[in-house]
């Protein structure tokens, strides 16, 4: 649908592309990243569609190659290399596919290179108006650069200055409901016309500003911006207060990102016609996956989208979709940001072994100048895990603040609300309600050990109860949603058979024990084998169950902690096991970790052990002290 | 998984080539600067022009600042009404303290007045909010041409390119903006420290080139000196961080006002500078450079720079070196270490394996096997290491 509406709209329909989606045989989707572009090669083999092939080279947006197109060559050729396929050829990408062979059925995109899609939202009410515009802003998938609102305690002058500075892709202005007061959305954009805010690509363009706020405030409106920007008006993002409608503002983004945005970036006009499927913001095309996750087994899920820029986080909560994007917490570009917001000493926290601070700074900071290189020793891959922990812990505390309920709603409250005094201003997330915790980026789907992101997931993200956890495969989940708009079976298909590693179930207690002790007791009933232990508190024990594979559990928690059944209460439950298998995760929520350094080290070292993290012989090395600075 | 399994699509996804990151160092080379206005204005040399480093090539007026001013509000009427006590009409200018709008009650016996904020402009008269908005007037914004040289492009109303044989030295990270000095050599090993002592009163208004670190009391003493601008190989993050007074989140920069301009070449932490930027710098001991401590490592790539300007008589019979190509590794090619446990570790291509290689992370990337200056012979991942041109 969406596919033949583009293709209608650039008046492509049938001009290249004559076959149906199902009868697609061979098709070629890539993500312009930030750092790299990535080729994934997908192909319909008895009557299934499976992931075939893939291919990296580093992105060309950036000087002295500005064209998109010559990194998604590069890509396209390693997968022509490993497949035999030719695929391309002088003009593009072959396609449509030949009677020779040569070629594919489809060529689609997602990018998220030259910093994405970079907006400024503005609304009334902090809270409210311009809280659902970020939302919807964010659920677009962009980078939001920040929120200007009537009420966000900057003066008029401060918020002109900052608009004038921002120099987004686009805008999305929202505020009041629908047949409210009309004054105060007007005001904010008086504001932004008097700021006259310039794009960020390509000089002499009208600005895209998207208008979703009251609907009486209309008229005023555009006469205000419709000279100076180009205003394009969509249903009201808070037709009422009780109510938060997205969507229309969210396709709107879509629509003028292709239109305004993507052809303005440089070769994006040539990569624009290789294909006649809309170019997608990579964490859209992330988003989209992790939703089918949720909706395809009806459960709760966060997922976290770790890059080498930025940390997408994604919950799909009773139904509810958010997504947040913290545009400068990454493992590459933005590694010193990790450690400039985390400090120093939340990173060390979670370094087995003896070093400097300072060390590890200069460290960072020459990740951050030479962004490409790759961990080589044992250590320098543990330093990076840390940041990688902090990094998720940081985007996933950003998450939860957006991931709240409707602000400025009147209800009638509980007693018990009012003593608490939580309700809407606290996240609705509960983590023990959460089923799934999922992973996708380059350092978590080229970690050398599965476990070793299993780890990072129960670190950063502190699941409670039993939680799955699952990874992307080697990084196509973003290729997968841009081909779920055209061929969602094809995208289903090989979402759940070659993008989907399932780690296993981490089933991890709520509390803490402050004299230690037993934690809880399990009994594992798989294929006739039964496994039966206790487990000290402050310890992790893996029981490995392959994938695809159940199990009986049978767990009996001591009296101050709570598997999902309230404190000291047992539950019997069904299990799938993974790659890495059932995690007992016992050391405590919120997680402890010793503030003694020789203990901490200890610790970690335990912990990395039980769940065969890390080679065997690099525990011993720490322990004799063989690791230490500057080695 | 299918068929072509999981582990193999693992290893094909570390394959991607190396990237090197492609610092310049040349004796010679061409190099062109595009000077280019924020918004459009008037440009003031033509196309053939011979400029020097602090002439304005172009320049325009940015508009000024904006007050938004509640008129509705002073006076006490309802935002539609304000069109009759406007004492201005739109697009009228202003001066300081000029009544721009007055509302008499009470048959003239109270009177209330709206007095304009600054000079300017009127933009906005809003009969919704009952604001009105001030412009002030337009900021001139001049460009200068940064390095001597040739103006060989005009882009009518945007700015210019200019073009100069020069010498070249790309940083990997700096701090301030553009400067023009004369170049001072503060080392005579790329091994020694820039400290406190080698900085005295003829230091003022010079670029020191240093060996493989700058102190912290060092760059604090350079300030003080009026050291223009700093050139070493490598400055401790925890100094860096006192001398800016804030840390550095994403390697954006540029814009620091901190009295001088620091570039490093090599990294954190105290880094040797290979010999051939060292010397390349040596030769021009004394000479004029323009210096810019920009760096943006993301969206752009931009580098810090080094440019020494040279005269046609110094080049003639020169060949411009040839563009590095960003590939080209071969047995024989001369490399550096760009990641713990050999960072900085000087060396030349022994052998590329063709095959993927397990490294102690247990990763399988594609190598190189290096034969460094001491002798060693070390396996590197391809990712970690950058060509030296010579």
């Amino acid at each position: 649908m969406r596919l033949a509406k583009f293709r209608e709209r650039r008046g492509t329909t049938s001009q290249r592309q004559t076959k149906k989606p199902e009868e697609f045989e061979i098709m070629l989707v890539t993500d312009v990243g930030s750092t790299t572009t990535k080729a994934r090669l997908f192909r319909k083999k008895s009557n299934e569609y499976r992931f075939v092939s893939s291919g990296e080279a580093p992105t060309t947006v950036e000087a002295p190659f500005e064209d998109v197109t010559r990194g998604v060559r590069n890509a396209v050729r390693e997968v022509e290399e490993l497949t035999g396929l030719r695929l391309l050829e002088e003009e593009g990408i072959v396609w449509p596919r030949r009677a020779s062979g040569d070629g594919v059925d489809l060529y689609a995109t997602t990018s998220s290179a030259g910093g994405g899609l970079q907006m400024m939202v503005a609304g009334v009410v902090k809270t409210m108006t311009a809280e659902s515009a970020e939302r919807a802003a964010l659920g677009a998938g962009a980078i939001v650069m920040d929120v200007i609102a009537i009420d966000d305690g900057r003066m008029p002058h401060q918020k002109i200055e900052r608009i004038r500075t921002l120099r987004p892709d686009m805008i999305l202005l929202a505020g009041g409901t629908d047949g409210g007061t009309i004054t105060h959305v007007a005001e904010i954009t008086e504001l932004i016309a008097a700021a006259e805010p310039k794009a960020r690509l390509g000089i002499g363009y009208e600005l895209p500003i998207v208008y979703a706020g009251n609907k009486d405030a209309r008229a005023p409106i555009s006469k205000t911006l419709e000279d100076k920007f180009a205003l394009k008006i969509v249903d009201n993002i808070r037709p009422v207060l009780e109510l938060e409608n997205t969507d229309p503002a969210r396709d709107a983004i879509h629509e003028l990102f292709m239109e305004h945005v993507m052809s303005h970036a440089p070769g994006y006009d040539k990569l624009m016609k290789w294909t006649d499927v809309p170019i997608m913001p990579t964490p859209a095309g992330e988003g989209r996956m992790f939703r089918t996750l949720a909706e395809l087994r009806k459960v709760n899920v966060i997922g976290v989208g770790l890059g080498g820029a930025t940390t997408n986080v994604y919950s799909i909560y009773d139904g509810k979709f958010v997504r947040t994007v913290s545009a400068n917490l990454g493992m590459s570009y933005s590694i010193c940001n990790v450690l400039k917001e985390a400090t120093i000493g939340n990173i060390m926290r979670w370094v087995p072994f003896d070093i400097e601070p300072v060390v590890v700074r200069n460290r960072l900071r020459n990740k951050m100048i030479r962004p490409t290189t790759i961990p080589q020793t044992l250590e320098e891959l543990m330093v990076e895990h840390a940041v990688a922990r902090e990094a998720l812990r940081l985007g996933f505390e950003h998450h939860k603040q957006l991931a709240r309920g409707l602000r400025g709603v009147q209800r009638v409250r509980t007693m018990g609300e009012i003593f608490e005094q939580s309700a809407e201003e606290e996240t609705y997330i509960d983590m023990m309600r959460v089923d799934f915790l999922a992973g996708t980026g380059g350092l978590l789907s080229h970690a050398p050990r599965r476990a070793q992101s299993a780890l990072l997931l129960m670190d950063g993200f502190q699941p409670d109860g039993l939680t799955k956890l699952a990874q992307d495969s080697v990084f196509m989940m973003p290729h997968l949603g841009v081909l779920s708009t055209v061929h969602p079976q094809a995208a289903l298909e090989i979402f759940e058979k070659d993008c989907l590693v399932r780690l296993g179930t981490c089933i991890a207690p709520r509390g803490t024990l402050e004299k230690g002790g037993n934690a809880l007791s399990f009994k594992v009933e798989a294929e006739g084998s039964v496994v039966e232990e206790n487990v000290a508190f402050g310890s992790i024990r893996v029981v490995p169950l392959e994938s695809g594979k159940t199990a009986k559990l049978v767990l009996s928690p001591v009296k101050d902690l709570d598997v999902g059944r309230g404190p000291g209460h047992g539950l019997e439950t069904t299990v799938e096991g993974g790659v890495v298998g059932l995690i007992f995760d016992c050391r405590g929520r919120p997680l402890s970790i010793p503030v003694d350094p020789a203990a901490r080290r200890q610790k970690l070292l335990e912990w990395f052990q039980a769940m065969s993290a890390y080679p065997e012989n690099v525990y011993e090395r720490i322990r004799s002290g063989e690791v230490k600075e500057g080695s | 998984m299918s068929e072509f399994g999981q582990e193999k699509s693992r290893k094909e996804a570390s394959m991607a080539h190396a990237y090197t990151p492609g610092l310049k160092v040349k004796r010679f080379t061409i190099v062109s600067k595009m000077r280019r206005l924020p918004i459009p204005g008037e440009v003031l040399v033509e196309k053939g022009d011979t400029v020097t480093h602090d002439q304005v090539v172009a320049r325009t007026q940015v508009p000024g600042e904006i007050h938004l001013i509640n008129v509705a509000n002073a006076l006490g009427v309802d935002p539609e009404e304000i069109p009759q006590f406007m004492l201005k009409k739109l697009k009228d200018s202003v001066a300081k303290n000029e009544v721009i709008a007055k509302r008499s009650s009470f048959f003239g016996l109270f009177k209330s007045f709206v007095y304009a904020p600054s000079d300017g402009t009127i933009e906005l008269i809003s009969e919704v909010t009952g604001q009105i908005a001030l412009r002030e007037p337009f900021v001139p914004v001049e460009i200068t041409a940064y390095i001597p040289g040739k103006v060989v492009h005009v882009m009518p109303r945007e700015g210019v390119t200019i073009r100069t044989p020069a010498a070249l030295v790309q940083g990997i990270f700096g701090v301030g903006g553009e400067a023009h000095a004369n170049l001072k050599m503060t080392a005579s090993t790329p091994d020694e420290v820039l400290t406190p002592e080698k900085i005295n009163p003829s230091c003022e208004g010079k670029v020191l080139v240093g060996g493989s670190l700058v102190t912290g009391e060092a760059l604090a003493k350079a300030v003080k000196t009026g050291v223009k601008g700093i050139v070493v190989g490598g400055v401790e993050d925890e100094d860096l961080i006192k001398f800016l007074g804030y840390e550095i989140g994403v390697a954006i920069t540029g814009q620091e006002e901190i009295g001088t301009t620091l570039i490093i070449t090599e990294g954190f932490g105290r880094m040797k500078m290979p010999h051939r930027t060292f010397d390349l710098l040596k030769s021009f001991d004394g000479r004029e450079a323009s210096i810019n401590g920009a760096t943006q490592i993301r969206a752009g790539v931009i580098r810090p720079e080094i440019v020494i300007a040279l005269k046609d008589t110094e080049v003639k019979g020169l060949v411009e070196e040839a563009e590095e190509t960003g590939g080209g590794m071969a047995p024989g090619t001369p490399i550096r270490v760009i990641r713990e446990p050999y960072f900085g570790a000087i060396g030349h291509v022994a052998s590329l394996p063709v095959e993927l290689q397990v490294v102690e992370t247990e990763s399988d990337v594609r190598v190189v096997e290096i034969e460094l200056e001491d002798g060693r012979r070390v396996v590197v991942p391809r990712a970690n290491v950058e060509i030296i041109e010579e």
